[in-house]
């Protein structure tokens, strides 16, 4: 161990008014979802570093006026967490919604019609219309891939794929480039993804991809159904055998 | 009891809404004795009523027509629903948003066109620059959602409305569904 880490000792805090005990290196949220409370994410996947990119996940810590984002914040002693408020409620069905406004969304005819996580949210967070205006933003369809499509129209900037190809794969074809509503997802830099030197064709970033996003060639509407890959299992195997 | 007046309204969509709500089937008959249908296309009345109870509108708003419809069915309606996703996001019918109204049309009447290409201005409503989702244009009372809503979301939601409840539209349906 490095001497900047701090030892992982045993912790008890509160969410929800419950007693919860959890290791001090765990989030908020893998706590959370380990004691089956709710807390929506889209940017966070298990096994893949968190990068508090959707801002779903937000809780009430007691103490800060802010609202957290519960996969960046590590569990302390007699923390108190609230996971479900009136006014969390609202963030997080703005946040859906900005989402749906942001890019073209059309569910009716998407091929992840019935298998998309940003549509499930948004039913149960009871988001059955958008406020906001639509931007309908003027962005393409990347089909040079001999195997799959990128599609901008569906894409929600998790950055999931990002770091599934570089962290588990360990090509790094996917960058986030540009800001704000502008950033684009680019592959190899800037170059089609076709064209990149750098993927291997293996699929990991079309099957975490919680949207249309990135999908397989040849799939029609409601189609596309993503096999969540199972990094955080793969990493232990990985760990106990040693290497 | 007085039954319940209902219209229902097509504007930009497919007409399948219309379709599911026929879908109800023998469901009809439950319904058809609580409510009376006061204006729709499927039935015979040219004049929207003064006050209307329950309006269910299928379809965006992308003409001057549609317009000028919602805008006089918002002013007669008690409660006015947005049926189908066309009403609730605008739906495919958005879809030309990306392109702009004026290559839709051109890429319509001129470049498809054989013989006398021109752009219709008579009969025909002129386009909106932008088809909106109903909600964008007047006051909208219940979402509910789907592509179309299902009968059976159709006739939980109808049977919820017509005892006075406000129906749990997201455990029903959702967009695309
Ligand atoms: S990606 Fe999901 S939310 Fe977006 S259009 Fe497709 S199904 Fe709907
Ligand atoms: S297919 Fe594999 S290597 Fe290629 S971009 Fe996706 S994750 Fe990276
Ligand atoms: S392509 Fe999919 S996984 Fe990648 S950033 Fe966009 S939504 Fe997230
Ligand atoms: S899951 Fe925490 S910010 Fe996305």
């Amino acid at each position: 161990m490095s001497p900047t880490m701090t030892e992982t000792t045993v912790v008890t805090l509160k969410i929800d008014d419950r007693e919860i005990s959890a290791r001090s290196d765990q989030t908020v949220l893998e706590v959370a979802w380990e004691n089956g409370l709710f807390v929506p994410a889209l940017c966070h996947y298990e096994g893949l570093g968190d990068v508090g990119a959707c801002r779903l996940c937000l809780v009430e810590i007691k103490g800060s006026p802010k609202l957290t984002p519960a996969c960046v914040v590590k569990v302390t002693q007699d923390m108190e967490v609230v996971t479900q408020s009136e006014r969390l409620a609202k963030y997080r069905r703005s946040i859906i919604e900005l989402l749906f406004a942001e890019r073209n969304h059309i569910c009716s005819v998407c091929v992840s019609n019935g298998n998309c996580e940003l549509q499930t949210l948004a039913q149960k967070l009871g988001v059955d219309h958008i406020r906001y205006p639509y931007l309908y933003p003027k962005v393409s369809v990347d089909a040079s891939h001999s195997r799959f499509t990128l599609d901008h129209n569906r894409c929600i900037l998790c950055a999931r794929c990002v770091r599934a190809c570089d962290e588990v794969e360990g090509a790094h074809v996917w960058d986030l480039f540009g800001r704000g509503v502008d950033t684009r997802l680019i592959s190899d830099l800037g170059t089609p993804w076709g064209e990149s030197e750098t993927c291997t064709t293996c699929g990991k970033c079309v099957h975490i991809c919680p949207t249309g996003a990135l999908v397989e060639k040849g799939k029609s509407v409601a189609e596309m159904v993503h096999a969540r890959p199972r990094f955080a299992a793969m990493a232990r195997v990985r760990s106990s055998s040693g290497r | 009891m007085a039954k319940v007046s209902i219209a229902t309204v097509w504007l930009d969509g497919c007409s399948g809404c219309h379709m599911s709500f026929l879908d109800l089937d023998e469901r009809l008959l439950i319904v058809a004795d609580k409510i009376d249908l006061v204006y729709s296309p499927l039935v015979d009345f040219k004049d929207y009523p003064e006050m209307v109870d329950i309006a269910l509108v299928e379809g965006a708003v992308a003409s001057e027509e549609d317009l000028h419809k919602i805008q006089k069915i918002r002013a007669h309606t008690k409660t006015l629903i947005a049926f189908g996703d066309c009403a609730v996001t605008a739906n495919v019918p958005s879809m030309r948003n990306l392109v702009g109204k004026k290559a839709v049309l051109q890429h319509a009447y001129f470049e498809l066109a054989t013989l006398d290409p021109q752009v219709p201005n008579v009969v025909v409503p002129p386009l909106l620059d932008r088809v909106r989702p109903v909600h964008d244009v007047v006051k909208v009372d219940i979402f509910l959602p789907g592509c179309p809503p299902s009968a059976d979301t159709i006739f939980a939601a109808l049977v919820e409305l017509l005892e006075g409840r406000i129906p749990d539209v997201p455990a029903l349906t959702r967009f695309g569904k």
